[in-house]
């Protein structure tokens, strides 16, 4: 009969109850820190149903993206301090004049910006489709802007179809709506 | 009988010289009392609620040392709402309500953002007390415990003498 040493006593369970803990807290924070960094690089939203929102306007109005469906809706993102954004003001509301009576909707999201600058920006460029501040910056958030300005396209079904970075050009603008107030 | 009528010209001319006085002693006057107690806010005092705020544009730069046109802009209202006599806390609150939780240099004590109050002096704690649990392994082995003799009692020694006296 051969006789073997005794194995070494099982780690008492409170033990293992706090190794458990302490790795269980390890992995949900690096979890949690790998969900921040996503978040972080993951860029603007470019497809897919449009992250739906409330604009309250700087005429005190309020206008809800949902309501706006079956139409073409152009999001511009800007802020009075932008000095790209003043490049593609005109075209904007040149490009609001042009497609307000083909079904088309212009929304401008003004950006971490100051309300008597803002008004004043408008008021420079004859900025005439509603505007309204980010409040919260929950809008911007909602679709991940990286900064100003950033002009989103929605067609009539509420889906994102493009997404511009930069100031817009006419053209640019153009080739964009075209198709997309097709009938 | 002839009535002089007093002649109303230097009397007019003497009404005119002393409103004259008077608003050039108004207009050209470099501080009116008036004026110098307008409560207007220093530097400081708007660096003061400024450096409590981040602009979300300028990650990692407090609004007071900012150089961007819209850290300058939010300046600006600071100084405004300070002039209004808002007190610090409700320009805090404002710039939450406009801009997000985000802006504050200290965020608020709850939901996710709890994390940065509790896990810091967690870590502490829990690093503390490995580095204790280190040192006094450390020092056991170090000053390893003589080990009593041999027993009779032990059972297992006993049987391995036995074999060992048996193989001599």
């Amino acid at each position: 009969m051969s006789d073997t040493p005794a194995p070494p006593p099982p780690a008492p369970p409170a033990r293992n109850f706090g190794r458990l803990l302490l790795w269980g807290g390890l992995a949900a924070l690096l979890a949690l820190m790998g969900f921040g960094l996503y978040r972080t690089q993951a860029g603007p939203v470019s497809s897919g149903p449009a992250p739906d929102f409330t604009l309250t306007t700087f005429d005190g109005g309020t206008i809800r993206l949902a309501d706006l469906k079956g139409q073409v809706v152009v999001v511009n993102f800007w802020a009075s301090w932008c000095k790209p954004c003043e490049e593609e003001a005109a075209t904007l509301e040149a490009g609001w004049q042009k497609y307000r009576d083909q079904g088309v909707s212009f929304l401008g999201v003004d950006y971490v910006d100051t309300e008597p600058e803002a008004r004043a920006y408008l008021e420079r460029f004859g900025i005439t489709y509603p505007n309204g501040p980010d409040l919260g910056t929950r809008i911007s958030q909602a679709f991940r802007i990286r900064g100003v300005p950033e002009t989103y396209f929605i067609d009539r079904q509420g889906m994102l179809v493009r997404v511009k970075i930069g100031p817009i050009e006419m053209n640019e603008l153009q080739s964009i709506l075209d198709p997309l107030v097709k009938p | 009988m002839t009535h002089h009528r007093p002649s109303t010209l230097p009397r007019a001319a003497l009404i005119l010289f002393i409103v004259g006085i008077g608003l050039a002693s108004v207009v050209y006057s470099p501080a009116s009392p008036a004026r110098a107690q307008e409560p207007t806010p220093s530097d400081d005092q708007v660096n003061l609620v400024a450096k409590q705020l981040y602009c979300p544009v300028c990650e990692n730069v407090p609004l007071d040392v900012c150089p961007t046109q819209a850290c300058v802009q939010w300046r600006q209202t600071i100084r405004e709402k300070l002039t209004a006599g808002w007190s610090e806390q409700e320009i805090k609150n404002y710039f939450v309500e406009q801009y997000g939780a985000r802006v504050l240099a200290a965020p608020p004590a709850r939901g996710l953002s709890l994390l940065v109050y509790l896990l810091p002096p967690l870590a502490f704690v829990v690093g503390a007390y490995i580095v204790y649990r280190a040192v006094r392994t450390w020092r056991r082995v170090a000053r390893p415990v003589a080990s009593p003799p041999p027993t009779a009692e032990d059972d297992y020694t006993r049987r391995i003498e036995e074999e060992l006296r048996r193989r001599e």
